[in-house]
């Protein structure tokens, strides 16, 4: 893929130990796409861990804090992998496979984590003795996304129309340009669209099979910031930013009816309440918040600091992403991010930052 | 990718040019603002302050990057241009035009001669 990425005039950039575009034009022209009319992304970083056998579903449920039980063939859930101290390993989305009898799973980690996580769900499944059979299928798996209110008409085009069928946060094995593929309505984006699992040789055919604007993960960071959606290794990470889900105000993933690695830790979490809070802040002065940013108060008190923020493409603001007081700054507290040693004002706001 | 070099002017390797004309400006090379990418801020010094050369004199930040400025030369400011501030695109749209950064009146023109000419700078950026 490398080389047709290079044709169409990309830059790349590492990221997560894979070589990814970031830009193939620029990253507002890829941004408005996706907002405006669609835009596809290659994000075959992403890892694939697949989990089959009779006890599939209860390794599952042990291991992230929603309950999978709960899926159909063909759903899609979004979870969190928690340590014992209900901290963030990484956040996934499990899909329960499609058109099989017995249940059989495929969740996604991110970038760099899919070795660890298969790791992880072995240990697991030898030290409680289960009967699963797991899967790094990341290097056989291309992952690319379609987005954009655009998507689904593009998406039918070549499907002879299945997509059709697929509602939101569902997955369908179809043919997409002749090529077998998972078609997943799911994305990190905001828009409406699909992500597809195809096989690794046949991820060029896929690619070509779509006319619109081709999308890096400059673009991607842009489009997920304006929605507030958390990514993996910057707006958590267990070494340097470690954060329960309830921080990271994705608590509603956490089911405390199922038992799973770091289940007791979050029940006392939940009581007891968070410091802090991931929220959104937006400037009112010219600047740009960054990663690591400090937010203060008017008294140049500490209240947090950022872990993610661009200038909003489609807004022309600059927005930021980070944890905050949860008692002294709530949605609408007039706050000050401290750029480059200058506190601008700005104030906290819930996302998305888009209406959506 | 061939980039923008105007041989009527001077450079330094971190992507700063200048003028050595009557009125001096400076701002940052065509190389620079594609590196960047969609640039959306801007911070310059005021009119009256001096800057040094090699130094830096202000910072320039696109979607993706925050990247200081340093001055070619050693000076006043005497103008500043404020159209970036509400306008930073200029800088990827015009580099050598609209999108200039500061005039200065500066303090010792043999530092010129410390500058790349448009073939040296030609030849690190290749």
């Amino acid at each position: 893929m490398r080389e047709t990425h290079a044709s169409q005039e990309a830059s790349f950039t590492e990221f997560g130990g894979w070589e990814m575009p970031v830009e193939f034009d620029s990253i507002s022209t890829e941004h408005a796409a996706v907002r405006e009319s669609a835009g596809l992304f290659d994000v075959s970083h992403m890892g694939e861990i697949e989990v089959s056998g009779p006890d599939a579903a209860a390794l599952i449920n042990r291991l992230t804090t929603n309950d999978v039980t709960e899926l159909d063939p063909g759903d899609t859930q979004y979870a969190c992998i928690t340590d014992a101290d209900g901290t963030i390993l990484d956040d996934t989305v499990v899909f329960r496979l499609p058109d099989d009898a017995d249940p059989r799973y495929l969740f996604v980690p991110n970038a760099g984590h899919d070795a660890e996580m298969y790791t992880r769900w072995v240990d697991h499944r030898d030290e409680w003795g289960l009967d699963a059979t797991v899967q790094n299928t990341t290097e056989e798996w291309a992952m690319l996304a379609l987005q954009g209110p655009d998507a689904p008409n593009l998406a039918a085009d070549v499907t002879d129309g299945a997509t059709r069928d697929v509602g939101h946060f569902e997955a369908a094995f179809l043919d997409v340009a002749g090529v077998r593929s998972l078609a997943s309505r799911t994305g990190y984006t905001g828009e409406d669209g699909f992500e597809f699992l195809c096989p690794w040789d046949a991820a060029e055919t896929v690619w070509s099979a779509f006319d619109c604007q081709p999308c890096g993960l400059g673009a991607r960071d842009t489009l997920r910031l304006e929605m507030g959606f958390l990514l993996s290794g910057q707006d958590f990470d267990p070494t340097d930013e470690p954060r329960t889900p309830y921080e990271a105000g994705v608590g509603w993933t956490v089911d405390l009816d199922t038992t799973f690695v770091g289940r007791d830790a979050l029940e006392r979490a939940e009581r007891e309440g968070v410091d802090e809070r991931f929220r959104g802040v937006q400037l009112l002065e010219r600047g740009v918040p960054r990663h690591g940013y400090e937010v203060v108060d008017a008294d140049g008190d500490h209240l947090g600091h950022l872990t993610s923020g661009t200038m909003s493409p489609t807004l022309g603001e600059p927005i930021g992403l980070g944890y905050l007081a949860a008692d002294a700054a709530p949605p609408g507290t007039r706050v000050r991010v401290v750029v480059r040693g200058e506190p601008k004002q700005a104030k906290v706001v819930s996302p998305p930052f888009i209406d959506k | 990718m061939s980039f923008d070099i105007p041989s009527d002017r001077r450079y330094l390797e971190s992507h700063e040019w200048t003028t050595t004309d009557e009125t001096v400006r400076i701002g940052i090379t065509d190389f620079a603002q594609d590196e960047l990418g969609d640039v959306v801020f801007v911070e310059l010094p005021d009119a009256g302050s001096e800057v040094t050369a090699e130094e830096e004199f202000g910072v320039v930040e696109s979607i993706k990057a925050v990247s200081d400025l340093l001055s070619p030369v050693s000076g006043t400011v005497t103008a500043v241009n404020e159209d970036l501030f509400d306008a930073p695109e200029l800088l990827n749209q015009d580099p050598y035009g609209d999108g200039w950064m500061l005039e200065v009146d500066p303090s010792d023109e043999s530092e010129f001669d410390d500058l790349l000419t448009a073939e040296e700078y030609r030849d690190n950026i290749e």
